[in-house]
This record gives structure tokens, sequence and C-alpha cells, in this order.
């Protein structure tokens, strides 16, 4: 195989797995050795630079982060890293002082941004510091979007979200609420610089099946949840039916049971491994007493003197195939199951009903609007998309980052500059080597199991609809749990000139994955191996020929647990350890250099 | 916390053998040579050998002398008896610990200066003896532990790490094996384990005495230019006489080679060396021509390394002195101890 190469590519990178899984690369690692040293504002700070929200996503975040966790290859469970970020927001001191401010005399640049969701606040937090003036439009009387509207207090407490985004908000935007946009071609008119639409997708799929239209007791989910936000729904029947796996079908049966359901059943058409919701939301309904149930279609709604009293499904069984892929399916039988309410979490889709079709602004046939996936921009210049109303319905996180990238874009847009003209991203490298035997990182393997966060006991949890469930780890928790991440940003970086093939860190490292082979091509490469390639996803370093017999270095990257110990006993410095920091560039990072007079939308 | 222990992770590509235990069950505590020493890379095939062998580590006893190759004991089979005995004597320890129960694997690890300097008495007749037992010396020129002064495997001419030259021939315990009657006789190299691996195997499994004579650089005192047991000169100046594949007492006989290139020798448990002639007038069953054959090499500049001879056939040290079969800690009272009538008899025959 060619030597790998790692200058100049996103290598090292990738190591990061946390932080290449993270839609916004949060600095996962760097962020767990502050709080280990303490540092809670610190590592509160350093993660509000990519992620804004640390308090409402270290409980909510959807985590792409866990599983792809190192960790979670070497054994079995992930570092709990959202709840570390909780910890980072619950011990973090004020900050305020710290926070980014806006300079005294503004740009002279004004940007409007239709709703208040994670994804504009995102551009506001980015386009704020840079003299920029905000307009955020917002249809409801508070901000948030779906983190307010749909994400239940009891996961999500009001006041964290107040503080995050008032951070934001205080820094001067002009935040107009119960503002709804009600025309595009207006808000055209009104000559900002630039627009950026972040309404999210706002309406929830309905189940057109018969005796749908002969009852109110059949909700829409993400409706539902809104009006249990605004405290316009209180109550509900004993005998709820959620149909629906999803996320938003777990916040709708745990919410049920908080209004006073006593029997809640989540229905589920496939088997539970075909299921959209987390596992860990899963395990905390399940925790609650709902029932899931699986392999159940719905049919038909059963209203009898215009009261709903159950629900008719087909029970199906699968034919799976070797992959555990379904190959075929059959109806055994059909049940009713009586109940008096019906919520619909079947899903969420984009609507635009107020934005006029003859603007330049171009939709797809499901009505999605045409957005770069680069700079977020539409197809009429100076409108931007982020969030869920850019590619539809996915994550906070993907909102975050939507906001940074489309406010590089803005800022682009509103010099003049190319939206291309985005500066890469970079990683810097240095070594960690502080003396004999002494590395500036914790080093040893601690072979402790993930940590469980504490949760409101199953009585009191449901006195109020807002006694968040979740308590945060306690100091003793947090201890343990940041020994349990493997610094995987402190890379093992090979010199193949320094090399003598003495072996001693094939010897040592404690997971085997160093092996040096006579260079093949990629198969018998990997045949040579000391252990087994479990997993090709993961890069494999391959050295340049070693000095004395040609023979190359290979390191399958799977495994390492970034002991360092390679290092430690290479007599030659041949491997080092070396700290690597992702350099991720944001709004305020593109050049300053002299204005071109903006381009104007359109 | 900075740490340097091997931490024992159980990852999912860990191999496990016939015992259900892994490669990590045959390691010991945390070597505190230097880093890159060659002996570390003979501690990691010794664990590699008694691992595929499916040995319990408990039926081993490790026994050395003094040196940093001597401490090696420490970094292996941290589950097995050991013995670390005062420079040059681990021989006589090894013969009692033979005598005493034929049942244990008995390694020992020696140094050039351990066993060619001071214990050079000693090693000869545990080689005259036939113990059973895998005897390496991890040989490295110097004397490490001491900071390097030439040992005497130094070869003349050689340049020690300030510059002094070594004027004095150098002891070869491979030659010196093969004049004492050594049954079982091979070099090797710390950064081959290929080669060093099936060597250890059939050495643990040999009746009689197995010298492996290990060419181990010092990487701290003699890993320089002027060295001739550094990496880069043994790597230069190595040759192979015969390769030793060890087969397994259980697997099938494979006849894939020409006539007459391989030699199959059954070792004590049924399981076999397989002999490759790389140099083809080699003959690993002739200690004379084996002999003449190094010796001439040598003066070739090369160092010969494998399983330069083997000889099944000698009897034994348990076999010339009718050794107790059962170990004598599994021995009952009274057949230890059987009385002072009995000691009365015994003392009647000798006056
Ligand atoms: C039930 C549920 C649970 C969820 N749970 C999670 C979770 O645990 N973790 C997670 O990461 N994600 C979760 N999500 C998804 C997440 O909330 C969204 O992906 C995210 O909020 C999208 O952000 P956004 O800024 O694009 O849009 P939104 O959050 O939808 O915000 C859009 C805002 O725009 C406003 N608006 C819309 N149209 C107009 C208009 N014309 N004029 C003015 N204002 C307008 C809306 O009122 C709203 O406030 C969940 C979603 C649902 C439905
Ligand atoms: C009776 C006695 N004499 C001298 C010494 C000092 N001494 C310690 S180790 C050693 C030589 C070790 O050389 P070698 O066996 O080659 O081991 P290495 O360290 O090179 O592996 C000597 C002379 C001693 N410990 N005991
Ligand atoms: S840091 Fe080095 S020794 Fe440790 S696991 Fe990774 S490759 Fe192995
Ligand atoms: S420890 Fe260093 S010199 Fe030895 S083989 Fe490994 S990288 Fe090469
Ligand atoms: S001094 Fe030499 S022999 Fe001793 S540990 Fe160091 S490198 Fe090995
Ligand atoms: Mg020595």
């Amino acid at each position: 195989m060619e030597p790998t190469k790692t200058q100049g590519t996103e290598y090292f990178h990738r190591v990061v797995d946390c932080q290449w899984a993270c839609p916004a690369h949060t600095d996962v690692p760097e962020y767990i050795r502050l709080i280990s040293l303490g540092r809670f504002d610190d590592a509160y700070l350093l993660n509000r630079r990519s992620n804004v929200f640390p308090g409402i996503l270290g409980r909510v975040c959807d985590r792409p982060c866990e599983p792809a966790c190192r960790r979670g290859r070497v054994e079995e469970k992930p570092v709990a890293i959202c709840r570390l970020k909780r910890a980072a927001a619950d011990h973090r001191g004020d900050i305020t002082s710290r926070l980014p401010k806006a300079p005294a005399v503004r740009n002279g640049k004004r940007v409007a941004l239709v709703g208040a969701g994670p994804a504009s606040l995102s551009v506001a937090n980015d386009l704020l510091p840079l003299g920029y003036e905000c307009v955020i439009f917002e249809a409801h009387d508070k901000p948030g979007g779906l983190m307010r509207t749909n994400i239940p207090a009891f996961r999500l407490p009001a006041s964290v979200l107040d503080e995050e985004i008032g951070y934001i908000v205080d820094m001067g935007a002009d935040l107009r609420l119960s503002t709804p946009v009600k025309s595009m071609r207006a808000l055209l008119d009104e000559g900002f610089d630039a627009i950026f639409v972040g309404s999210g997708a706002p309406k929830g799929k309905d189940l057109d099946l018969p005796g749908r239209r002969d009852t109110d007791r059949i909700h829409i989910g993400i409706q539902w949840l809104e009006s249990i936000a605004f405290g316009h729904v209180d109550s509900i029947g004993e005998r709820v039916l959620i149909i629906g796996v999803g996320n938003t079908a777990m916040d709708c049966c745990r919410s049920a049971l908080r209004l006073g359901a006593k029997d809640v059943k989540v229905m589920a058409r496939k088997p539970r491994q075909f299921f959209k919701a987390s596992e860990w939301e899963l395990e905390d309904a399940e925790e609650e007493r709902v029932e899931i149930v699986v392999n159940h279609s719905p049919k038909a709604f059963v209203v009898e003197d215009g009261k709903l009293v159950g629900m008719r499904f087909d029970k199906l069984e699968y034919d799976l195939d070797e992959r555990g892929r379904i190959v075929g399916s059959r109806v055994v039988e059909e049940v009713l199951i009586p109940c008096d309410d019906v919520v619909l979490a079947i899903g969420q889709e984009n609507a635009f009903p107020w934005i006029e079709r003859d603007l330049g602004i171009e939709f797809d046939k499901w009505g999605v609007p045409v957005v770069d996936p680069v700079t977020f921009e539409s197809t009429r210049a100076g409108v931007f998309f982020g969030g869920d109303a850019a590619f539809g319905p996915k994550n906070i996180i993907w909102a975050v980052e939507h906001g940074h990238q489309a406010a590089i874009s803005i800022h682009l847009h509103c010099r003049g500059r190319p939206l291309t003209e985005r500066l890469p991203r970079g990683v810097t490298l240095s070594s960690a080597k502080m003396g004999i035997h002494e590395w500036s990182y914790s080093n040893a393997f601690d072979p402790s199991e993930r940590r469980l966060v504490p949760h409101v006991d199953l009585k009191s949890r449901f006195k109020r609809l807002d006694i968040e469930v979740e308590l945060g780890f306690t100091p003793e928790q947090i201890a343990t749990e940041v020994e349990r991440c493997l610094n995987c940003d402190l890379q093992t970086v090979f010199t193949s000139d320094l090399c003598i093939e003495c072996d001693a860190c094939i010897d040592i490292c404690p997971v085997d994955c160093l092996t040096i082979a006579r260079n093949a091509d990629a198969p018998e490469l990997e045949r040579s191996l000391k252990a087994p390639r479990l997993n090709p996803e993961q890069p494999l370093f391959v050295s340049a020929p070693l000095k004395q017999t040609g023979r190359v270095m290979v390191k399958d990257e799977n495994l390492c647990v970034h002991c360092g110990l390679c290092a430690e006993r290479c007599p030659t410095g041949a491997w080092d350890m070396q700290k690597s920091r992702v350099v991720i560039p944001y709004a305020a990072d593109q050049s300053t250099e002299a204005e071109v007079p903006c381009r104007k939308i359109g | 916390m900075t740490s340097i222990a091997k931490p024992k992770i159980l990852h999912k590509g860990l191999r496990r053998n016939g015992l259900g235990l892994t490669m990590r069950d045959y390691e010991g505590g945390m070597s505190t040579l230097c880093a890159g020493c060659g002996h570390d890379s003979v501690t990691a095939a010794i664990v590699q050998a008694f691992f595929e062998l499916d040995i319990p580590p408990h039926r081993a006893a490790k026994v050395s002398g003094i040196g940093c190759s001597s401490k090696t004991p420490a970094y292996f089979l941290g589950a097995s008896h050991g013995f670390n005995a005062v420079h040059g004597r681990m021989p006589s320890i090894a013969t009692g610990a033979s005598a005493a129960n034929r049942e244990l694997y008995i390694i020992g690890v020696s140094g050039d200066g351990d066993s060619l300097s001071i214990g050079l008495g000693q090693f000869a007749h545990a080689v005259r003896r036939n113990l059973n037992m895998l005897y390496i010396i991890e040989n490295n020129g110097v004397y490490g532990l001491t900071k390097g002064q030439f040992s005497a495997s130094a070869d003349i001419g050689a340049k020690a790490k300030k510059g002094e030259e070594n004027r004095q021939p150098p002891i070869d315990p491979v030659q010196m094996a093969l004049a004492l009657g050594g049954t079982f006789v091979a070099r090797s190299f710390s950064g081959d384990k290929e080669q060093l691996v099936p060597l250890i195997k059939a050495g643990l499994l040999h009746k009689g005495f197995a010298l492996i004579d290990v060419l181990s650089p010092c990487v701290t005192f003699n890993d320089h230019e002027a060295s001739t047991k550094s990496y880069a000169y043994t790597r230069t100046h190595r040759s192979t006489a015969v390769e030793a594949d060890f087969v397994p007492a259980r697997a099938a006989i494979q006849t894939s080679y020409a006539e007459g290139e391989i030699v199959d020798v059954e070792l004590h448990d049924g399981s076999r060396v397989r002999l490759r002639k790389v140099s083809k007038d080699y003959d690993p069953g002739n200690r004379g021509a084996a002999l003449d054959y190094i010796r001439s090499r040598h003066r070739a500049g090369e160092i010969v390394t494998g399983l330069l001879y083997i000889d099944e056939s000698e009897p034994h040290f348990h076999v010339m002195n009718g050794t107790t079969q059962t170990p004598l800690a599994s021995l009952s009272y009274e057949s230890l101890c059987p009385g002072s009538a009995a000691l009365e008899a015994l003392q009647r025959r000798f006056r």
C-alpha cells in the first residue's frame, strides 16, 4: 500500500471519532479534559464556540458522537459525552463577562432571520459580534422553536432555554416575538442585506384512515406537544395510543402519562430493530411503564356514537433475510385495541405557505427548497435556509451547524465576496511529551464502566409536567466518567526515518493495533496484522518503508486507546503522542479585508 | 495521571488459546528495561510461545541470574513459579527444580555476561548434563545492567559506546554447546519473532537441554555504529542456515515440500519441528559439520541463525539420573520420609 498521507488531510480529524461525527465538530476530548481539571467555565465556553447551546444540548442532543465514540468499540458503552456537556453547564460559574459581545458601532448591514429556533439563533450568535443588525421574526410569543414548543419541559427546563437564548439575544438582537412573517415578498421589500429562513419543518403528518374525521380525540403529535407547552392542553383520556415510534412518539407517550393517562401504548409497525427512536429515549419511556407494541399496522379508527373507542390494527409477521432486512410480510390477524385518545407521531414536513413561488426561490416536488449544501444559499442570492427548513427535519445540533455555515455565507455575501471563499478546516499538532514518563494528558486506561445518570424517582416525577427527570451527574460520577475518555485527539504520530524496528511498540500496545510487516497490497497487508481488522471503516495507517528492512509500520486506528505506550517505549521517538486541534473556521475567522460594496439580494 | 503500565484490555480482536486464555494472561509485570531493549522483544516471544502451546502458566518455572536479561522473567508468565538466582548460578537452581519436578516447563533466561563470564562453568555443566530446560541467552555483547562494559561475547574490533575497542576473542555459546554435546542448539534474533517463536516452542518441548542464543541488542550501550551487536549490524550480517517450523502434535502432516528439503523431528509430546534447509549443504544432524559451517561463515563476517543442531535421541538428565517420575511435591509423606529404619539401611550400604 502507498504510505498514508496525514499532513494536510482530514486523517487526524477522523481519528477523533466523536468530533468527526458531531455535525458542529465540538472538541469533545478537550472539553472533557477541561472538566477533569475542574475548569467548568472553560469547558462550557469551548462547547459554546461550536455548539452554541451546551446546557440545552447537554440534555437533549441527538448525540451522533456517542455511537461513534471509540470507547464503544473497545468495550460496550461509549463515554457519556452528552451528560458531561451538561456537567460543564451545571457547574459553570458566571461566564457572562466572557461571552462574545457586539461592537459599539454596527457594521451597517441588516439581516432578517425568520423564526427563533436554534438555526436562526446560531446565525445571530455568529453575526452579532461582527456588528450585524439581526432582526429575528418569531410567530410565537417565546423564542426557541421546537426546543421550546415540542421538547417537553421534563427533558429540557424552560430556565435552561431562557438562559442560553438570552446570551444571544442580549448581544443586541432585535427579537420580534408574535410577529409571523406572512409574505417573503414583503420581507424582501424591506431592504435587508440578507435573509435567513430558519422557520423549521412545522407540519405534522396526518393519517387518513377510516374514522379520522369523526372524532376530536385524534391529535397530531407536534401540534399536541405545542399545545401542552403553551398550556392549552392539560388533560387526556386514560387509555392513549401513540402511533409511530420515533423520538416524537417518545415525547408524546411520556407527556400523556403526565397529563393523567394510565395506559399508554406506543404502536409500531415494525420490529424493534427498525425503530427510529434513539435507544436511550426508548429506555426512558419503558422505565415509565409505557408499553411498546411491535408489528401492528394501523387500519382504522373505531368511533361509536361520535366517541372514539379504539383502533383496529393488522398484526403483521415479517420475513427477514440473513442480513436482517425485511423481505416480506403478511397479516396474521386483525386486532382492536380500545383507547380514549390517539396521538399521531409519524413524522414532520416542511411548509412554506408564506413564501411566494415567483420570487426566484425554487422548491423541489416535495416542497423542500433547493439549497446549496455548503453555502446554504437558496436559488435566490442573499436568501439562505438552515435548520429543519433547509433539508427537512433533523435535530438541534444540525440546525446549529447550518447556522454557523449560513453565517459565514452571509458574512461573505455582505462583503461582496464569493460564497466559496471559505476558509478550509485544518489540524494543528504539538508534542505532548513533558519529560521522562510524563505526558501532558491522563494517558492511563481507566477500566471503569459508563456512569448512569440518576433520575427523579418514578413516583415524584409525574407530580408536575415540568419536573426534569434527569438529575445530572454527581461530582463523583463526573470524576469517573471523564477518565473513560480515551483522549483520541492525542494522536500517534510516526516518523519512519527514526524507527530501528526494535518491536517495542508492537509488544507493548495493549490492543495489538501495531504491526511491522512486509508491504503488500491492501488485502494481504491486512492478513498480516497482529489483530484482525474488525472495522474496515476505520483507517489503516501505513508508513513509508523503514530504513533497516524496508518493511512498513502499519497501524489499525480502530482500537487504539491513545495510551501513549508505543511512544513511551519507543527508544528513538519514532512514535510521538501529539495533541491535535481541529481548526474549524467561523464567520468571525473569515478575512476582514477591505470591503467591497454589498451585493444585493436577488 | 501519566501511566507507563500496560493496561489489561480484553478487546474484541484478542485471540484465545485452547485453554481459553488470552496473551494477556501470559504477560507479567511492567518492564523496567530501557525502551527498545531487545530483551523486551524476547519476553514478548516467550509470552507468545507459551500462549500458543496452551501451557497453563502455573506449569512453568522461570529461573535466571543477574543482569538486564535476567530481570526479564519478572515480565512474563506472572502466574508461574520463578527463582532469581545469584549471578551466573541459575543452572544450579534449574537443576534442583528439574530434579524435584519433571513435569515443569523450565525456562532459564540469562545474559552473555551471566552465562559466559561468571557463570561459564555452570552453563557448561548444564549442557553436559542435558538438563531438561530451555536456556535462553539474551546476547548483547555487553554487561547492560552495569552500564555497558564488554562481555565475553564481544567481537574482536567491536567498539564500545565511548570508543574503546575489544581485543579479546569472543566466546560463542553456540559453538561451546556443540562442543560440549548439546542436543538442541539454536541462534536467533530478538527482532525476528517469526524465527524466534517456533524455536522457543520447540526448545520447550525438546527432550533435554535446549539452548537458544538470541542476539538481543542493548539499545542504550551497544546499538551504535561500531557495534557488532546492534539492530542494524545484526540485520545486515545475519544469515539463516535452517528454518524451523513448529508443528503441533494434533496438526496433520503436510507433504508439500520437495524430498530432501525437509526433515521432521519429533519432540517429546508428539509435536514436531520441521526443518527447512536454507543453505542446501547444511545438516542440522551433523555436529562436526555444523561447527565447521558456523566457523567458516563467521570468518566471512556472517552470523548464522536458525535451529543449528538437534538430536532427540540422547539420554537426558532424568534418564541419566533416574529422577522420580512423580514430582516431589506430589509424593506421599511416607515415601518422602521413609523413617529412621530406612535411613539406617541406607547408611549401612556405605559402611
Ligand atoms: C417532539 C420533538 C422532539 C424533538 N426532540 C429533539 C431532541 O431531543 N434533540 C434534538 O436535537 N432535536 C429534537 N427535535 C428536533 C429539533 O427540535 C429540531 O430539529 C430543531 O428545533 C430545528 O431547529 P430550527 O431552528 O430549524 O427550527 P425550529 O426549532 O422548528 O424553529 C422554527 C421557528 O420558526 C418559527 N416560524 C415558523 N414559520 C415562521 C414564520 N413564517 N414567521 C415567523 N416565525 C416562524 C416557529 O414558530 C419556530 O419557533 C425534536 C423535534 C420534535 C418535533
Ligand atoms: C557476583 C556478582 N558479580 C558481579 C555483579 C555485577 N553485575 C551485575 S549484572 C552483570 C553483568 C550482566 O551482564 P549480562 O548477563 O550480559 O546481562 P545484560 O544486562 O547485558 O542483559 C554484572 C557483572 C553481580 N551482580 N554479582
Ligand atoms: S497509543 Fe500506541 S500503544 Fe496505545 S493503543 Fe494506541 S497504538 Fe497502541
Ligand atoms: S518502538 Fe520505535 S523504533 Fe521500535 S519498532 Fe516501534 S517505532 Fe520503531
Ligand atoms: S541497559 Fe541495555 S540491556 Fe539493559 S535494559 Fe537497557 S538496553 Fe536493555
Ligand atoms: Mg549482556
